[in-house]
């Protein structure tokens, strides 16, 4: 070896040279492999639009409906309920709705467009467990607050406009996802109101 | 004349390959303390278990279909119309759970005889990468039967990388390869399980085993059997013919060859296994709920949570510390951490004693409310939340963490007992 002329300053600029071409194809070709990982074209497409019949949901009741493979919750809250939100503020997290939880139009103490009806996606905001309708028994978990929204893997707690209760895991407000009426019957999820 | 052909033969490929030296080098005559107890079962047993899931995980791929619409229907294929269908999925579903067992008393052998500690940094971290990889390979196959609990499972675990700051959200999208979690989840959670992180999984046992045997084995004691080349008189040497590539460095004291004298021992622990692990997969194949759980036997479902998620067993004991903090990204810091912890283990002990049978009586009520904090978190974890489980909780993750910081302030001036020059029975 050191019997051979060796220019040791050139060797190390080929050497380095040749490491950061290597390098920048090796980062090249990971494109393919680490893309590939996204959402296909299909899988993007099934995200449309759905409509939901909301004028036979009873005065309390909860119903479900499917949008992008998540459950959306359609409550009619009573008038009771809708005048009780504001008497528990001081135990909520974000009781005036400043993260952006839910679009512009909901950004109101109901967090709906009609205080009638709640519109939530039913995904918990800590690990994304879908939270249990508790109508009339909810101060089991909460004292002096009948209706709310439980999550039965954690212990979240929200209230019935999907927020969220303070020393509970999750940290922000149900999402209340883009959502519009086409008439009194109809709710659309997926599109905002003015948008359609 | 057949011993004859045998040797011609061995000798043919030894000039070739070097197939009889490497079998002396790491078994034949390797060099192996004479006082290893029943603890020392859990390597060769790990090493037994990997070889039942990954044969019977190859005959499951058989007949399994990786697909969100396939993959129910041919679980309950295999479980009720392949012959023998049943057998191979229990030894799988079993073989999960003994995995984590035998690892788990695996590592608690090397906590209590100080075998992570120098020079057994490196293998102790292949070890913990071991772990680490094991763990994402059962969180992977938990999804593939596509039960309920399954994808609820998976639904947890990977919202917990929506807890990272700005890049989270887009990150689990990425992971699902979907808004939710569906079947292009679980196409890519089959490749990995079965291609890529059993790849993974057998070369680091490659790594740790070679690890191992530059180092030497430890032993109950912690008296280091390797002595200084010269150190010690003839009559005192051990009495086996070791290979020479550790007797060339150093004086082998109170040692025997692994084969035939640990090989031997070993298939002792390994008939005591296959009793207690028959019995579990012919009697108790679910394990009461803990190695599959109740919600399992209904496809998954992404409308219907299951009213009490809880993770398999073995994940239980982080899966506590994860839900006893109340904050999101705060809880998944703390899990990881739990983890980290005994990555730097080597590095937190600061004594020079290893076994704790001569180290201090503070070392040893240390290790043993180390090992009841993790199995009460372990326990938590598979319970529903309740303020009193989460007091608990939040307790034994105090004793978690404690161990490990506890451990660096004593050890430094530890008051030890002295450790014999030589394995004295």
């Amino acid at each position: 070896m050191s019997n051979v002329p060796v220019n040791n300053g050139r060797r190390r600029f080929l050497t380095a040279a040749t490491a950061v071409v290597g390098g920048a194809g090796v980062v090249g070709a990971a494109v393919p492999f680490i893309a590939s990982w996204n959402p296909s074209a299909r899988a993007k497409a099934a995200g449309a639009p759905v409509e939901v019949n909301v004028g036979k949901i009873q005065p309390g009741q909860l119903i479900r409906a499917e949008w992008r493979g998540k459950p959306v919750y359609v409550v009619r809250r009573t008038e009771k309920t809708v005048n009780d939100l504001a008497k528990h503020d001081d135990q909520l997290r974000d009781p005036n709705s400043e993260a952006a939880q839910q679009p512009g139009y909901a950004t109101n103490a109901y967090r709906s467009i009609k205080p009638e009806f709640l519109v939530a996606l039913g995904v918990c905001t800590h690990l994304g467990c879908a939270p249990t309708h508790h109508n009339g028994d909810f101060d089991q978990f909460v004292d002096g607050v009948e209706n709310g929204f439980f999550c039965p893997c954690h212990g979240s707690k929200f209230d019935m406009a999907g927020r969220v209760f303070q020393g509970v895991p999750a940290p922000l407000n149900l999402m209340v996802p883009e959502h519009s009426f086409i008439n009194d019957d109809t709710l659309l999820v997926g599109v905002g109101q003015g948008e359609a | 004349m057949l011993m004859k052909l045998f040797t011609d033969f061995m000798g043919w490929i030894d000039k070739r390959l070097p197939v009889t030296e490497a079998w002396n080098k790491h078994v034949g005559q390797y060099p192996a303390p004479k006082n290893f107890n029943f603890w020392y079962f859990f390597g060769s047993l790990a090493m037994l278990v990997l070889v039942n899931q990954i044969l019977t995980g190859i005959w499951l791929t058989m007949n399994y279909e990786p697909s969100g619409d396939g993959a129910f229907a041919s679980i309950e294929y295999i479980m009720r119309d392949v012959d023998y269908g049943w057998l191979l999925r229990y030894m799988h579903s079993t073989g999960a759970s003994a995995f984590f067992v035998v690892v788990y008393l695996h590592m608690m052998r090397g906590l209590m005889y100080g075998s992570y500690q120098k020079p057994r940094e490196l293998l102790w971290i292949f070890g913990m990468l071991i772990y680490l990889v094991l763990m994402a390979e059962a969180f992977m196959g938990y999804l593939l039967p596509w039960g309920n609990m399954s994808f609820w499972g998976a639904q947890v675990i990977i919202s917990l990388f929506g807890a990272i700051p700005i890049i989270g959200e887009d990150l689990t999208i990425w992971i699902k390869g979907d808004y939710v979690i569906s079947g292009a989840t679980l196409n890519r959670f089959f490749a990995l399980h079965v291609i890529a992180l059993p790849l993974v999984l057998v070369i680091l046992v490659f790594l740790h085993i070679l690890a191992l045997h530059e180092v030497g084995s430890n032993n109950p004691e912690g008296v280091d059997t390797k002595k200084p080349k010269g150190s010690v008189k003839p009559e005192e040497l051990s009495k086996f013919k070791f290979h020479e590539s550790y007797t060339k460095k150093y004086d082998i004291v109170d040692s025997i060859p692994f084969h035939p004298y640990y090989s031997v021992k070993d298939i002792m622990g390994v008939a005591g296994f296959l009793i207690l692990f028959c019995w579990v997969m012919f009697f108790f194949p679910e394990g009461g709920g803990y190695f599959i759980e109740a919600p399992n036997f209904t496809p998954a479902n992404g409308l219907k949570t299951p009213e009490h998620i809880a993770p398999v067993w073995y994940f239980g004991p982080f899966y506590t510390i994860l839900r006893v903090v109340p904050d999101k990204l705060g809880g998944m810091l703390l899990m990881f951490a739990a983890i980290g912890m005994l990555f730097a283990l080597p590095w937190f002990d600061r004594g020079t004693v290893k076994s704790v049978r001569f180290r201090s009586k503070w070392h040893l009520a240390n290790l043993v409310q180390f090992a009841i904090c993790f199995v009460i978190l372990g326990v938590l974890g598979t319970m529903p939340a309740s303020p009193t489980a989460n007091l608990i909780g939040v307790i034994a993750s105090f004793g978690y963490f404690g161990f490990f910081i506890a451990l660096w302030f004593y050890s430094k001036n530890e008051h030890t007992k002295p450790v014999p020059e030589r394995i004295s029975h």
